[in-house]
C-alpha cells in the first residue's frame, strides 16, 4: 500500500484527526509506557499526520503501548493518540494475513508478565 | 400621486461592467409615478448629489429611487441629499444593484434584467412611502458602571472628570478587583498597589462619583438615555456613614476562623472584616454566615467596642432606584476552578496552587508577608514547577476547561518565574509551556530576560501528572525538544489557571438585553470597529468582561468606553429611528402575541374605550408601542395574527407592492 493510502486508511480506521493536535506533549507526559516506547504518543500523532508511517510499522512501540488510554483522557484537544497506535498496529496485523487469534489460543499465551489489559485488548482486536 | 425620480449609478465599472445602466434608466421611465430617470458615473460624489438636488427642483420630484450599492453603504448619504433638496429623507429608496446584482452576475443581459426588476420594486415601494419624522427622547446625564475593578475605576474616573455624575456598583465590600490582589505587574514590575490605590482614593474623593459597594444591580428597565435601574445594597450590618474603618471590631471579633477570600483562602479573617488596609470604602462588613450574633443572637462584641456606634445588627437589604443615560459593564473575570484537574492534584496537595494564590504568597500584604513559603509546612521551596495553559486551549474538555487562550498567563508566569529567581536565587524554576505568547510592547523582551538573565528553565511540553509523595510533588512531564519524559521532585507547583467571565455576567446580560458569546464574554457591536459598545444601544463594555485582557489593555478599553459614554451624555436629546412599529387599535384584539416576541419590551397594553357602530361604547385591551424603546426589528408585525401591527417605512402594503413588482 502506498504512503498516502496508508495514512488515509489509518485515519479512517482510528477516527482520529491528527490535525487537531496542538503539539503540547501532554499525552507523552502522561504515558506510563514512555520509556519502553521508541516512538511516543505525540510522535505517533505527528508521524501519521506527515505520512511517516513505515518506522512505526516496524517499531516495537506498537506492542509496548498498554492501551491504558491515559493519553486519550488527558489530551486537551481530544486527539485520542491511543486509537492511532491501535490503528497502526492493526495495519501490521492485517498485513500479516489470516493469523487471527481465537479465544482458544489465549490460555496458551498467558504468562506472568503479560498485563491483563493487553490480553483484553488483544482479544478484542484479534477476534474482529 | 408621487412624482418619482430614478437615478442609476455606474459605480465606475463596478455596476456598469455587468449592468447596462442606460437600459435600466430607460426601462424604469415607464414605471407608474416615474417622471424622470437618468444615470451617472458616481451618484454618491458631490457632482452626483448635486445632479439629484437639481432634478428634484426642476421636475418637482416627491420621491427618489437610487439604483446603486447596498443601503448599508450610502442610504444615509442619499437621505441627506434628499433633505438638502427639501424632501423628507424617508422618501428615498435604494435598489441594491451592486452587491445583489452586478457583483453576483457575470453576464450583462442577466445583470441588466435583474437590475430593472430591483428598480421596479423600489419604485413600487416609493409610491407608497410617506414622510416620517424621528422621535426624540431626553438623556439622563448620569452613568452607571457595573464592577469596580481597574476597568470600572478607570471608566468612572474618565466620565466623572468630563463632568458627568457616575455611580459604581461593586458586589464586593471594596472596589479594586483582581488588580488589588496582585503583587507586581508585568512588563514593568511596578507594584500593583502603588499604582492602583491612588486611583481608588481618587474615586472615593471624586465629588461626581458615588460608590455602591457590597451591592448588585437587580433590575434594568428602559432604553438608551433613559435606563431605570434598581440597585440592591446588601446588608453589611455596619452603617457606612458612621464607620471610620479603625478596625477595632475586627480585632475583638472572636469568630476568627473564616477563610479570607482576599488571600484566596490561604489564611483566615474574622466574621467582621475589612478586606485589606487600602480598601475603598474603608468600612467593615459582617459576614452574616459567620457571625454568632446574627446566627444565634449571642456575642455583640463588635457593637460594644465600636466607638463610632456603626454596628447595626438589624440592617436590611436596601433597594435604590436611579435613572441613568448610559451603562458600562466592567464585571471582569475569575480563574476557573481547578477541582476537576485531578491529574494536577490541586485538591490533594496544599502545595499545588494557582497563579492568583501565588500572587498573594509573594505579596507583602499577603498571608506570609511576602515570603515565599509552602502552604503545607511553611518551608521555603527550592524547586518550583510552573504549568501554563491549565484549562486553556482545552477543546476536548468543555466540562473542565476553556477552548480559548487566556492571554495573560504566559506573561504573568514569566513574571512569577523571574521574580522568584530574583528574590531566591537558590531556587530552581521550571516553566512548562505549549507556546509562549508574548504579543505586546516589551513583552517578548521581558520573557527572554526571564530565560537569559534570570535562568528560568523553560521547557516545551506539558505536565502529564503530579503525585504528592511525602513532602515532594512528583511531576511527570514531556520535554518535547529533548524527546524525553521528565520526572521532577518539586516543592511547589503553580498552575496558570484559565480565566472565565464572572458568573454573574450571564444574568446581568439578560437584564441588559446585551449579547454574549458561548463563553459568556460580552460581545461587542463590531469586533474591529466598535470594540467597546455592546450591540444594545447605551450599554458599553470595559475590561476583561469582554475577553481576556491585561491591565494596559483594560485601561485603554476603559478610557475608550468612557469616551463613548461622554459622547452620549453630551447630547441633550437622542434622535430615534422613525421606522418603528405601531398598532392599529381598531384591528388589535389584545392577544399579547406581539408582546411575547418583542425582544426589547417595547409593547404594553391598555384598556381603551371604543365607540361601536351602534353608538354604544366598548372597552377593549389594545397594544401600544413605546416609540423610544422600539428598535424596528419587525418581529411583532409577523407575530400579529390580526395584521394590526405594522412597521413604518416597511409597511405590509409596501412589502407586498415590492413583491408584486418583482413577480409581475
Ligand atoms: C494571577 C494573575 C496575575 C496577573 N498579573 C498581571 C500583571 O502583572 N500585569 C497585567 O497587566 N495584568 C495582570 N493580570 C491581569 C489583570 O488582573 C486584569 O487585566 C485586570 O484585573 C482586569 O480588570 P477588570 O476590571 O476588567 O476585572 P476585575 O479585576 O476582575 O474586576 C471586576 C470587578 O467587578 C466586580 N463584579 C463582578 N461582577 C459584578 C456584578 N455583577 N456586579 C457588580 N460588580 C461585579 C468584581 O467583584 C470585581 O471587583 C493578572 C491576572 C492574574 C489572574
Ligand atoms: S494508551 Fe498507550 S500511548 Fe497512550 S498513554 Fe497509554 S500506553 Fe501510552
Ligand atoms: S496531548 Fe493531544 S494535543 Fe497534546 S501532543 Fe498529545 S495528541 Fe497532541
Ligand atoms: S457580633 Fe459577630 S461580627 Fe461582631 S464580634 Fe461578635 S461574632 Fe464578630
Ligand atoms: S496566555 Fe499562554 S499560558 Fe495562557 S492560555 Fe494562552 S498560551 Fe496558554
Amino acid at each position: 500500500m502506498n504512503k498516502k493510502n496508508l495514512r488515509e486508511e489509518i485515519i479512517l480506521r482510528s477516527g482520529v484527526n491528527p490535525k487537531k493536535c496542538m503539539k503540547c506533549g501532554k499525552c507523552s507526559a502522561t504515558c506510563p509506557a514512555y520509556d519502553e516506547m521508541e516512538y511516543h504518543p505525540h510522535q505517533f500523532v505527528n508521524m501519521v499526520d506527515t505520512g511517516d508511517i513505515e518506522p512505526l510499522l516496524n517499531s516495537d512501540s506498537l506492542y509496548k503501548c498498554l492501551t491504558c488510554f491515559a493519553c486519550v483522557d488527558r489530551c486537551p484537544r481530544g486527539v485520542e493518540p491511543a486509537k492511532l497506535v491501535e490503528a497502526v498496529r492493526l495495519s501490521v496485523i492485517r498485513k500479516q494475513g489470516e493469523n487471527h487469534l481465537t479465544p482458544n489460543d489465549i490460555p496458551a499465551l498467558l504468562d506472568e508478565d503479560t498485563p491483563q489489559q493487553l490480553l483484553v485488548s488483544a482479544f478484542r482486536k484479534y477476534t474482529k | 400621486m408621487q412624482r418619482i425620480g430614478v437615478f442609476v449609478c455606474w459605480c465606475g465599472s463596478n455596476i456598469a461592467g455587468t449592468v447596462d445602466v442606460k437600459a435600466v434608466a430607460e426601462a424604469l421611465k415607464a414605471e407608474p409615478g416615474v417622471v424622470y430617470s437618468t444615470d451617472y458615473q458616481y451618484m454618491c460624489s458631490q457632482a452626483g448629489q448635486n445632479l439629484i438636488i437639481d432634478a428634484v427642483k426642476e421636475h418637482n420630484l416627491t420621491g427618489l429611487v437610487i439604483c446603486s450599492c447596498s443601503p448599508r453603504m450610502h442610504e444615509a448619504t442619499f437621505r441627506k441629499t434628499a433633505a438638502a433638496a427639501g424632501l423628507n429623507p424617508y422618501m428615498v429608496e435604494i435598489a441594491n444593484i451592486r452587491e445583489q446584482c452586478s457583483w453576483v452576475h457575470k453576464e450583462m443581459p442577466v445583470g441588466t434584467e435583474k437590475a430593472i426588476i430591483l428598480g421596479k420594486a423600489a419604485v413600487a415601494k416609493v409610491n407608497l412611502n410617506t414622510s416620517l419624522t424621528p422621535g426624540e427622547s431626553p438623556v439622563t446625564k448620569r452613568a452607571l458602571v457595573i464592577g469596580g475593578g481597574i476597568a470600572g475605576i478607570q471608566t468612572a474616573l474618565d466620565i466623572a472628570d468630563a463632568g458627568f455624575p457616575v455611580d459604581i456598583v461593586e458586589t464586593k465590600p471594596t472596589i479594586g478587583g483582581k488588580m488589588a490582589q496582585l503583587d507586581k505587574t508585568f512588563p514593568t514590575l511596578d507594584c500593583a498597589a502603588c499604582i492602583l490605590t491612588p486611583k481608588m482614593v481618587d474615586v472615593a474623593q471624586h465629588d461626581k462619583i458615588r460608590i455602591f459597594s457590597y451591592s448588585e444591580v437587580t433590575e434594568v428597565k428602559g432604553f438608551v438615555g433613559n435606563f431605570d435601574v434598581t440597585i440592591k445594597k446588601k446588608a453589611r450590618f455596619v452603617d457606612e456613614t458612621k464607620c471610620t474603618g479603625c478596625g477595632d471590631c475586627v480585632d475583638k471579633c472572636p469568630m476568627k476562623k473564616n477563610p479570607n477570600e482576599f488571600n484566596m483562602g490561604m489564611d483566615n479573617r474574622s466574621a467582621i472584616y475589612i478586606p485589606f488596609a487600602q480598601a475603598v470604602p474603608k468600612v467593615a462588613t459582617i459576614d452574616a454566615g459567620a457571625c454568632t450574633m446574627l446566627k444565634k443572637g449571642k456575642c455583640g462584641l463588635c457593637s460594644k467596642v465600636c466607638g463610632a456606634g456603626a454596628i447595626d445588627y438589624t440592617q436590611k437589604d436596601e433597594f435604590i432606584e436611579e435613572k441613568y443615560g448610559a451603562i458600562v459593564v466592567a464585571t471582569g473575570f475569575n480563574p476557573i476552578s481547578m477541582d476537576k484537574f485531578d491529574e494536577y492534584a490541586y485538591s490533594q496537595s496544599k502545595d499545588v496552587i494557582t497563579s492568583l494564590e501565588f500572587e498573594r504568597l509573594t505579596n507583602a500584604a499577603g498571608p506570609t508577608q511576602g515570603k515565599l513559603l509552602r502552604p503545607s509546612d511553611g518551608k521555603h521551596p527550592h524547586k518550583i514547577v510552573f504549568v501554563q495553559c491549565v484549562g486553556s486551549r482545552c477543546a476536548a474538555c468543555a466540562e473542565k476547561g476553556k477552548e480559548y487562550c487566556s492571554k495573560i498567563c504566559c506573561m504573568y508566569t514569566a513574571k512569577h518565574a523571574m521574580l522568584t529567581r530574583d528574590k531566591y536565587p537558590d531556587t530552581e524554576v521550571y516553566v512548562f509551556y505549549i507556546d509562549v505568547r508574548t504579543p505586546g510592547k516589551n513583552f517578548d523582551e521581558f520573557y527572554r530576560r526571564a530565560v537569559e538573565e534570570y535562568g528560568v528553565n523553560y521547557i516545551k511540553g506539558m505536565v502529564g501528572k503530579i503525585v504528592p509523595e511525602g513532602d515532594v510533588l512528583k511531576v511527570q512531564a514531556s520535554d518535547l525538544i529533548s524527546n524525553k519524559q521528565l520526572h521532577i521532585d518539586a516543592d511547589l507547583v503553580v498552575l496558570a489557571a484559565a480565566i472565565e467571565p464572572d458568573k454573574s455576567a450571564r444574568p446581568l446580560a439578560t437584564m441588559l438585553t446585551a449579547s454574549m458569546d458561548t463563553n459568556d464574554f460580552f460581545t461587542e457591536a463590531h469586533p474591529k470597529l466598535r470594540p467597546v459598545e455592546s450591540p444594545t444601544a447605551g450599554v458599553f463594555l470595559s475590561g476583561a468582561c469582554q475577553g481576556p485582557k491585561d491591565i494596559p489593555e483594560t485601561v485603554s478599553q476603559a478610557g475608550a468606553a468612557a469616551s463613548k459614554v461622554i459622547g452620549l451624555l453630551c447630547k441633550d436629546k437622542l434622535t430615534g429611528n422613525p421606522c418603528i412599529a405601531s398598532a392599529n387599535e381598531m384591528m388589535c384584539n389584545g392577544c399579547s402575541s406581539c408582546e411575547r416576541v418583542c425582544p426589547y419590551g417595547a409593547i404594553t397594553y391598555s384598556d381603551k374605550e371604543f365607540r361601536m357602530p351602534d353608538r354604544t361604547t366598548q372597552i377593549r385591551r389594545v397594544a401600544s408601542v413605546n416609540p423610544a424603546v422600539c428598535q424596528g426589528c419587525g418581529a411583532c408585525t409577523v407575530a400579529c395574527p390580526s395584521g394590526a401591527m405594522d412597521l413604518k417605512g416597511f409597511t405590509n402594503s409596501q412589502i407586498m407592492a415590492e413583491v408584486d413588482a418583482i413577480c409581475k
